[in-house]
């Protein structure tokens, strides 16, 4: 299935919020490409091995039920140990870039 | 007992005897290693952080329980090197990447907690293929680390640093991170002992996430007791990690001692053996199978075709977790932040930031699973690569309703050059062809060493798998295989290393 493109991996670098260069576009774009040509067996592999059953996906290898801590108080983490680990802070809240008024 | 007058020689075990006995001080033992660190680290680079601060007043305040008449526990006093990718309250904690320098935890992970309440001396930090990704920790931001039996060669990774720290008699336990077999290949390349304990044994609560449905924490050491030992310090549940197994830790420590296969039945892999691995893996491995028939166990081949899909289902299945764990570091609440100039707006300085911090390995596994993740696509490869994992837990069920534990090669080569295999993902991804399928299925595996290879003198590992809550089994034949190869060679393969 694959032959991914710069187009391609442009969009996935866009989506991945990773500002690539030109030369790493290209450079992506095969790498990316012979990967997922081999990981592709994948397909094949439920075919065969599947014998035509309908095989359930497994997202996790624990049969997992909902897992709830009870509801108390507890202190949280020290607000002036977190903010000194922050890029930027200012009134004892994280300082961000600007989010709206963007085109 | 008596110490061999070299401390970083000795084990953990024989550590602690004799720190408690008194017959050396949980100082001099620090201060052996830190200086043993100060020697050799420059050629091996096993560690981005040491702590000489923190393991002094760790071991002072052994000492001073002792002095006290207080109980110590079973490691007290006893060295450790930490993987990087465990937040240390306090102490920087990177991940093997940019993106994080400089970043010290507002926190302790559970790991972390427990060996200090256990009384363990943390070194440091050891280094990483950044975020866990990689098997060579070639892809740390902060250089390679070097494998004590040849610089020239790779340590194995992700978690190299711990394993050369082994290696290198820097420390004489280290803690490792498992998601594709990070604990058990470095320690086969290093002549090492690492295990990877059943998924939700070990708690992952302030372990950095890579991939969360595969990611294990586990002991790494230089023999079986002394990692049955570790893992009995930083295993059990805990409840800030919903992942966590709320059930009794397996005697590991007990199946360490006993280190007999008498009555065991076990299973050699079919499908890891072969093309493509190297003569003397094979030959080290075929005489590993013979000696447990030796030794009392019987042994029968056992057939799991599914397990020829797990490294592209894995590579699937990892980089989509990824993609969306990665997520986290968006320059906004800790870590490196680019191009914050008041014109740019937050999309843009995340990208930048991102585009900055990252390593080629991580970009290109992020772009990976957002295109397997992508709509069009996730059938076929997510989808995919989900239904292989059923197959392959079908596939350990049925060879565990008939056997006791699972054996094979842990890596199908010995360590290779550093360089070698750094511009070809796929060839680099081979490395963990045989620890795979444990992770997918969440079930418990050991390396421990069973010799050189004839042709290039390098370590060979025999890999232990046993099912989910079963790691005391994966000590019992782990145990019994060091043994018996200790009294047949009258050493231990690590004092084979040559001095640094």
């Amino acid at each position: 299935m694959p032959a991914i493109t710069r187009e391609e991996v442009a969009h996935l670098a866009r989506l991945s919020r990773l500002d690539l260069s030109d030369d790493e576009l290209a450079h992506y774009a095969g790498q990316l490409d012979d990967i997922l040509g081999s990981v592709a067996r994948v397909s094949e592999a439920v075919q065969q091995l599947g014998q035509g059953q309908d095989i359930p996906p497994t997202s996790h290898a624990l049969p997992l039920v909902n897992v709830t801590r009870p509801d108390v108080e507890r202190p949280c983490l020290d607000p002036a140990d977190v903010l000194s680990q922050a890029p930027a802070a200012q009134d004892q809240r994280f300082r961000v870039p600007r989010i709206l008024g963007e085109d | 007992m008596a110490l061999d007058g070299d401390l970083t020689r000795n084990t953990a075990a024989d550590l602690a005897a004799a720190i408690k006995t008194g017959d050396v001080s949980a100082t001099e033992v620090a201060q052996a290693h830190l200086e043993r660190i100060a020697k050799v680290d420059e050629k091996v680079n096993a560690f981005l952080h040491v702590d000489t601060e923190g393991a002094l007043a760790k071991a002072a305040e052994v000492d001073a329980k002792r002095a006290r008449g207080e109980q110590l526990g079973p490691l007290a006093g006893v060295p450790l090197a930490l993987k990087d990718v465990f937040t240390m309250k306090g102490v920087p904690t990177t991940c093997g990447s940019k993106i994080l320098e400089g970043w010290r935890p507002p926190y302790d992970a559970t790991v972390t907690g427990r060996l200090r309440a256990a009384d363990v001396v943390i070194l440091g930090k050891t280094n990483m293929d950044e975020f866990a990704m990689g098997s060579s920790t070639e892809n740390s931001a902060y250089g390679p680390t070097r494998n004590p039996w040849d610089l020239t060669r790779i340590p194995g990774g992700s978690g190299g640093g711990s394993s050369a720290s082994l290696a290198a008699f820097e420390a004489p336990l280290a803690i490792g991170t498992d998601t594709g077999g990070s604990i058990r290949q470095p320690a086969a390349v290093t002549g090492t002992v690492g295990v990877k304990p059943t998924y939700g044994g070990v708690s992952r609560y302030g372990l950095v996430a890579f991939s969360s449905s595969l990611d294990q924490g586990g002991p790494c050491a230089r023999t079986v007791l002394d990692a049955a030992l570790l893992h009995a310090a930083i295993a059990g549940h805990d409840p800030l990690d919903s992942t966590s197994i709320d059930q009794p830790v397996p005697d590991v420590v007990g199946a360490a001692r006993r280190a007999d296969v008498k009555g065991m039945k076990i299973g050699v892999v079919k499908q890891f053996d072969g093309d493509g691995y190297q003569d003397g893996v094979r030959t080290r491995f075929h005489e590993s199978v013979d000696l447990l028939r030796e030794l009392g166990a019987t042994v029968v081949e056992v057939d799991c075709p599914s397990f020829d899909y797990a490294l592209a289902a894995y590579y699937l299945i990892a980089p989509s977790e990824c993609s969306s764990n990665l997520a986290r570091f968006d320059a906004m609440r800790y870590g490196l932040r680019v191009g914050d100039d008041g014109v740019n707006g937050v999309e843009e300085v995340m990208a930048l930031t991102r585009e900055a911090g990252f390593g080629p390995e991580v970009k290109r596994r992020i772009m990976l699973g957002t295109y397997a993740l992508s709509s069009g696509y996730y059938d076929a490869y997510y989808g995919s690569a989900q239904q292989v994992r059923t197959l392959i837990i079908r596939d350990f069920d049925r060879a565990f309703a008939d056997v006791d534990v699972l054996v094979s090669p842990t890596t199908p080569t010995t360590a290779f050059k550093i360089g070698e295999r750094a511009d070809d993902p796929m060839a680099m991804y081979l490395a963990d062809l045989c620890t795979i399928p444990t992770n997918l299925a969440g079930n418990a595996g050991m390396s421990v060493p069973v010799g050189l290879a004839p042709e290039d003198g390098l370590p060979v590992g025999l890999q232990i798998i046993a099912p989910a809550m079963a790691d005391d089994r994966l000590y019992r034949v782990g145990g019994a295989v060091e043994a018996a190869l200790a009294a047949r060679w009258g050493h231990r393969l690590l004092s084979e290393v040559p001095s640094l």
